[in-house]
């Protein structure tokens, strides 16, 4: 209550000092005015740059300390898994038996490099491993989600633009896929491919483009009736031009913040994998494989568990704040 | 109402149906022999054993007489444990069941909770601190919260106090449950409350919440007689995917708190290439999650009756 009793008390003495002012009339004088030219163009012309649609949503994300510190988090994750595994004197699947399961800054007797997180049970070191396996965690999220994004995409924007009976069979395929849990399409067919990254990839393509495609439907069917499609159409447009020139421009936003938004569920999924023993194959390593492995000594060695741990769950947070963030910054009305 | 009901259990057949023949042909492009093990059989105990398992016919042929006996409730004798995978199923599900409503419930009711809180007390520390618990359960996947919990409650609790409150595995005691329902529910719970919060706050915003407003209402009765029903409604429609969301996380909650339910007979028979197993189990997984989403669909017609005018409309 004292809060808005203080700002109540702010507004009415900006309203006195109103007064005061209109009270003591100020005169102007002949020095307050230039003239500016009889230009009809320059009196016209648009003082300041005019702010696109983009630019008012990336002023606004900038404007979000959470989203600043969550892209330079997730910058900072990438060029770690790009640069540690060119950079360290070990490599992923280099073992030292001498030292295995040896504590953080543990130096090696081999080399006389210092492992920074320690080694795991066979001696290979835990901090190659760990970027090593963001590589191939990011890899997988990022491929994953931008074929998503495709079949999404186009299954969506063919199913809403030219609805009908059309959009009927293809959204009541989407309802029956969308029907099967996921997760044991994914795991069935996990068994049939040859194990790897491109494996998990298909897998989570194969049923994860879904949910993108109904929410690009639903996005086209809302566009599709608006004016200035009706007036592309009366002008002749072909369906190709109006999809992508009129169509897609104001999807987008949507679709960047799913996207962002669909990347943490991407790597739960080949944590989850890994975790039940159909992740990447050994030697690989991924931080869902380097958790898995953990469980099995993280009594005795917790760290092994925490590190992965604490990786993914850096990402998948970053990840969220910032699609909550971008979501914000493209649509303010639903910012609460 | 009927017909509405009709299209609804029509599609949850049609998708029963789907995953069968999917888990079918799936089991079939599967490399591996489930009779090469690491004794060498001769060829005609081969034959012989492919004879009494049904291998030896057509594939069109097998599947049709797989069907058949889905359908009959027969799903086969798994070649691991060489018992009947019902019989298998029977046996553990009890325990997965009983895991999984537990968590189900713990998350829906602390979920819709904690979401009204946040929405009620918006922009005060209770709502940054309940979304702030949400958006980390929503990042922090099932398998590190239980080994999280099994470290510090299990292990380290036990070693600093001396008591041993929460066993570190097992599935005995009321305690021994507490720690795999709540690792469990842990990110349901999360994305539940923030549900709960948006749809809140859509409702607080309504033309009747001002009216009970203006009619000198309590805010605690609003909130209890006009905004929780109301804003109910889409936790009900993602309690179906909830649920599988909180059965497959159960396979690797299983695991780390080794609990003999259904998840660890899943993966066990994923790594021994157990065909019948595999096929059993997924189907049973399969259509229990999607009559529970039928369940809810048909809950929710019930419930919100501008649903079942649209059926009847259409």
């Amino acid at each position: 209550m004292s809060k808005k009793e203080k700002e109540l008390q702010a507004a009415k003495a900006a309203q006195e000092a109103k007064y005061a002012a209109a009270a003591a009339p100020y005169t102007p004088t002949a020095e307050d005015f230039t003239w500016i030219g009889s230009d009809a163009s320059s009196r016209e012309a648009i003082a300041r740059p005019s702010i696109s649609f983009w630019h008012d949503a990336m002023r606004r994300l900038f404007k979000n300390k959470v989203a600043i510190v969550c892209m330079f988090v997730l910058v900072a994750i990438i060029l770690m898994a790009i640069f540690v595994p060119m950079f360290s004197p070990f490599t992923y699947n280099e073992q030292h038996v001498t030292h295995g399961n040896a504590p953080m800054f543990t130096v090696c007797e081999d080399t006389g490099h210092m492992h920074l997180c320690g080694t795991d049970n066979l001696g290979r070191d835990l901090f190659v491993r760990l970027w090593e396996g963001a590589r191939v965690s990011l890899t997988i999220a990022f491929v994953a989600v931008i074929v998503n994004c495709v079949v999404g995409l186009t299954y969506g924007g063919v199913s809403g633009y030219f609805g009908g009976w059309v959009d009927n069979i293809m959204m009541r395929i989407v309802e029956v896929i969308n029907g099967i849990p996921y997760m044991i399409v994914v795991i069935l067919l996990m068994m049939i491919l040859k194990p790897g990254m491109g494996a998990i990839i298909i897998a989570y393509s194969l049923v994860g483009w879904t949910g993108m495609a109904r929410l690009v439907r639903g996005q086209i069917v809302g566009l599709k009736e608006q004016e200035f499609v009706i007036a592309a159409k009366a002008m002749g447009a072909k369906p190709s031009r109006i999809i992508t020139k009129h169509l897609l421009p104001n999807i987008l936003s949507v679709v960047i913040v799913n996207i962002t938004l669909s990347i943490p569920g991407v790597i739960f999924s080949e944590a989850f994998l890994s975790f039940i023993g159909l992740g990447v194959p050994i030697p690989m390593s991924s931080w869902g494989t380097l958790a898995n492995d953990a469980i099995l000594v993280f009594r005795t060695y917790p760290m092994q568990l925490f590190l992965p741990s604490i990786c993914i769950c850096l990402t998948m947070l970053g990840f969220n704040l910032l699609g909550d963030a971008l979501r914000d910054a493209f649509d303010p009305k639903l910012r609460r | 109402m009927a017909r509405y009901v009709g299209k609804r259990v029509l599609y949850a057949f049609l998708t029963i149906v789907v995953l069968a023949a999917l888990t079918f042909f799936m089991m079939h492009l599967l490399p591996g022999d489930p009779f090469i093990g690491e004794k060498a059989v001769d060829e005609s105990t081969l034959e012989m054993l492919r004879a009494r398992y049904g291998l030896d016919k057509p594939v069109w042929q097998q599947f049709l007489n797989y069907m058949i006996n889905v359908f009959r409730g027969d799903l086969g004798v798994s070649t691991q444990y060489k018992r009947p995978v019902l019989t298998i199923i029977a046996e553990s599900f009890p325990y997965s069941f009983e895991l999984g409503i537990r968590a189900l419930i713990f998350a829906s009711v602390a979920g819709v909770l904690l979401g009204i809180l946040a929405a009620v007390k918006r922009g005060t520390a209770w709502d940054t601190g309940s979304m702030l618990v949400a958006m980390i359960g929503v990042s922090v996947p099932s398998f590190i919260v239980g080994a999280l919990l099994q470290y510090f409650l299990g292990l380290k609790l036990f070693q600093w106090t001396g008591m041993r409150i929460f066993p570190i595995t097992g599935w005995d005691t009321e305690l021994s449950k507490l720690l795999p329902a709540f690792a469990l529910s842990f990110s349901t719970m999360a994305s539940l409350s923030r549900l709960m919060r948006s749809s809140t706050l859509d409702v607080l915003s309504s033309d009747y919440v001002k009216t009970a407003k203006a009619k000198g209402l309590s805010q605690g009765k609003i909130v209890r007689r006009h905004v929780v029903r109301n804003a109910i409604m889409p936790i009900v429609t993602v309690l179906g995917p909830q649920a599988a969301a909180i059965l497959t996380g159960a396979f690797v909650v299983e695991k780390i708190f080794n609990i003999p339910g259904m998840g660890r007979f899943f993966v066990n028979s994923i790594n021994s290439r157990d065909y019948t197993l595999i096929a059993g189990t997924t189907l049973f997984y399969g259509a229990f999650l999607v009559i529970a989403n039928l369940v809810v669909d048909l809950l929710y017609g019930v419930i919100d009756p501008r649903i079942r005018l649209a059926g009847r409309k259409e």
